[in-house]
């Protein structure tokens, strides 16, 4: 639908035009009409690889609830998939996401705002063109050599500054997710940031205000939409991360009380199992849950950021 | 913004499309170098499983490879379980292993038409290894069991510093986590055996043997469980008793091969239905006396 309208919208102006110079007239209509079939087609293409991704999650995934209940599931703290018999609890994993997707936002998410903020408002032009790709580029860092990283340079330092057993753990994890998430935070977040009209702000000198004071109480809170759409953003990359997890978390089966102790994310457990499953076997349908209740969680925080996101373009339309 | 990812984009096109020449040009060479010597063995095939055996897998395919250039062998360790699930989904045609096959992954196999050929191509020592800077240099089988079910937490317990113990183990998809499990957390064929013990929560479970290493070799508190290929001299192997009476063995190629070393366990492939062609010719040489030299060689144990 979108693809057919913006289609139209290029015949208005077109018609509006006139005939274009060069002949491009009524007789290149069936090569446009080609090309917008091909548009609709690659739109539905994606449509039905995530549809049938989901088919696959569910029909791979809900027969373990004939083997564990769904309470048991989602609320043991026991497993153990390679033992006779195996039992599936995933509540360690569920909490080991949810302490290393905080410890990335509760880094990621200050310092990503603060830097959009000042490239933003504060920064020259020929600054912020130089940091924004530099920003860019870390986004691009491949995540197995963010793993080696956090293994090599990381852990050791966050064992000794917390007196810890082992550096491997799930604050080690979070901080190299909190990097890994900072590109997509600082980028959406200064987009929202340098949408909001300079009136906002030439309103705010206008009365006095400080830099400070108009990047506080004006330009954050009115982008405030475009800045939580980029922190949810941020939130659904750690959620989904997984080598870096994998390598550095720790990877222990326990329910995980602190951020510090050794953890296994649900996308760790994921990667470390699959590789034993036998197709059809318990196992294979407990990772395949562990997936599908993975994917239900991004997708809700993909479906808050969209709202978020569309809430603003609807504000700044006018 | 959109104009600067435009550029990169179209570098990075550039990019693909010189990469896709190296390809193109690469293979057009191999192509003509792949042309067998008259007689000579060629065929490909691929061997994954265990990450213990890798190494030595490795060893064996390069040199096989050199000997009859003919022949292309790809050779993986992503863990024995995931090795025979492999096998048993058709995806691999020789699976590593450093335990034995289940009776249940047999009836697996069987059901998708697979039959499970065993044959052993080496031993190896499973080595427990502490950092060299930790006091203790011998434990029971008993005591690692307590360890690794998280029931002792910390070294004084077993006659070393008052220091918490970092438990470190394989992930499931490891041969040598269970076989770890069942010789030695559950002390299979000892006093006390126990089949319901399992590992502790304070266990870590690592992707790889060589993750394992590292840790041990950086944290004086750690203790984990290598192949004896993997034991380097940044790490110091344990003595191990069988019961609290019998003589500290340390592991080695000769305490191994004469048995006295408790937790040896023997390395294997495994094939569906007995080997031929290419493969076969592969696994004779692996079990030739020039194969079994290379098994020393890697910090292996061979065959008698």
């Amino acid at each position: 639908m979108l693809n057919k309208g913006g289609t139209l919208v290029t015949n208005n102006d077109r018609a509006a035009a006139g005939p274009a110079p060069g002949g491009l007239g009524r007789r290149w209509r069936p090569r446009e009409k080609l090309i917008e079939g091909w548009i609709v087609l690659a739109g539905l293409l994606t449509i039905v690889v995530l549809l049938g991704i989901i088919a696959l999650l569910m029909k791979e995934g809900l027969p373990i609830f004939l083997h564990t209940p769904p309470w048991e599931f989602f609320f043991g703290a026991k497993w153990y998939p390679v033992s006779e018999p195996p039992t599936f609890g995933i509540m360690p994993f569920f909490v080991a996401t949810f302490w290393v997707t905080l410890v990335a936002t509760a880094i990621s998410v200050p310092v990503g705002v603060a830097c959009a903020a000042y490239l933003a408002e504060v920064a020259p032009a020929r600054v912020r063109e130089t940091v924004k790709p530099v920003i860019e580029i870390l986004a691009g860092i491949p995540s197995v050599v963010m793993g080696f990283i956090g293994l090599m340079l990381l852990s050791p330092l966050v064992q000794s500054l917390f007196h810890l057993n082992t550096g491997l753990s799930g604050l080690t994890a979070g901080i190299m997710l909190s990097l890994m998430s900072l590109p997509i935070i600082i980028s959406v977040s200064e987009d929202a940031l340098r949408a909001l009209p300079d009136d906002f702000r030439q309103a705010a000198y206008a009365l006095g205000a400080t830099r400070w004071e108009t990047i506080w109480h004006i330009s954050i809170p009115g982008s405030l939409s475009g800045i939580t759409a980029a922190v949810m953003l941020g939130v659904g990359r750690a959620i989904g991360e997984t080598m870096t997890v994998l390598m550095v978390a720790g990877g222990a089966l326990a329910v995980p009380i602190a951020p510090t102790d050794p953890m296994m994310p649900m996308t760790a457990a994921i990667a470390s199992g699959i590789g034993n499953a036998v197709r059809g076997g318990f196992q294979y349908q407990a990772l395949f849950a562990i997936g599908l209740s993975l994917f239900v969680i991004t997708l809700a925080v993909n479906l808050v950021a969209d709202r978020v996101l569309e809430r603003q373009k609807r504000k700044f339309a006018r | 913004m959109i104009k600067q990812i435009n550029k990169v984009k179209r570098s990075w096109l550039a990019l693909a499309a010189i990469a896709g020449l190296g390809v193109v040009a690469l293979t057009g060479c191999g192509g003509s170098q792949n042309t067998p010597a008259a007689g000579g063995l060629t065929g490909s095939f691929s061997i994954t499983g265990s990450n213990t055996v890798t190494p030595l897998t490795a060893v064996w395919a390069e040199e096989f490879m050199n000997i009859h250039p003919g022949v292309n062998i790809a050779v993986s360790g992503p863990g024995s379980g995931a090795g025979i699930a492999a096998l048993i989904n058709g995806t691999t045609d020789v699976c590593q292993a450093s335990r034995k096959i289940k009776p249940q992954e047999i009836n697996e196999a069987r059901s998708n038409g697979v039959e499970p050929y065993e044959i052993q191509v080496a031993t190896d020592a499973l080595s427990v290894v502490v950092n060299p800077a930790n006091p203790v240099s011998s434990l029971t089988i008993a005591q690692l069991s307590a360890i690794y079910t998280s029931r002792i937490t910390n070294w004084k317990e077993v006659g070393g510093s008052d220091a918490p113990i970092v438990a470190l183990s394989r992930d499931t998809n490891s041969g040598t986590h269970v076989f770890f499990k069942e010789h030695v957390v559950q002390m299979a064929g000892l006093p006390g055996a126990d089949n319901s013990l399992e590992y502790g929560p304070g266990v870590l479970f690592l992707p790889s043997t060589e993750q394992g290493v590292s840790e041990v070799a950086r944290n004086p508190n750690a203790i984990f469980y290598p192949g004896l290929g993997y034991v380097t001299d940044a790490v110091k192997p344990l003595a191990i008793k069988k019961t609290p009476d019998s003589p500290a063995v340390l592991p080695g190629v000769a305490t191994a091969l004469d048995g006295t070393y408790p937790i040896a366990r023997p390395l294997l492939y495994y094939t569906d239905g007995a080997p031929t062609g290419v493969i076969k010719d592969f696994i004779d040489y692996c079990l030739s006396p020039e194969g079994q030299a290379r098994v020393t060689e890697a910090g292996y144990v061979p065959l008698k």
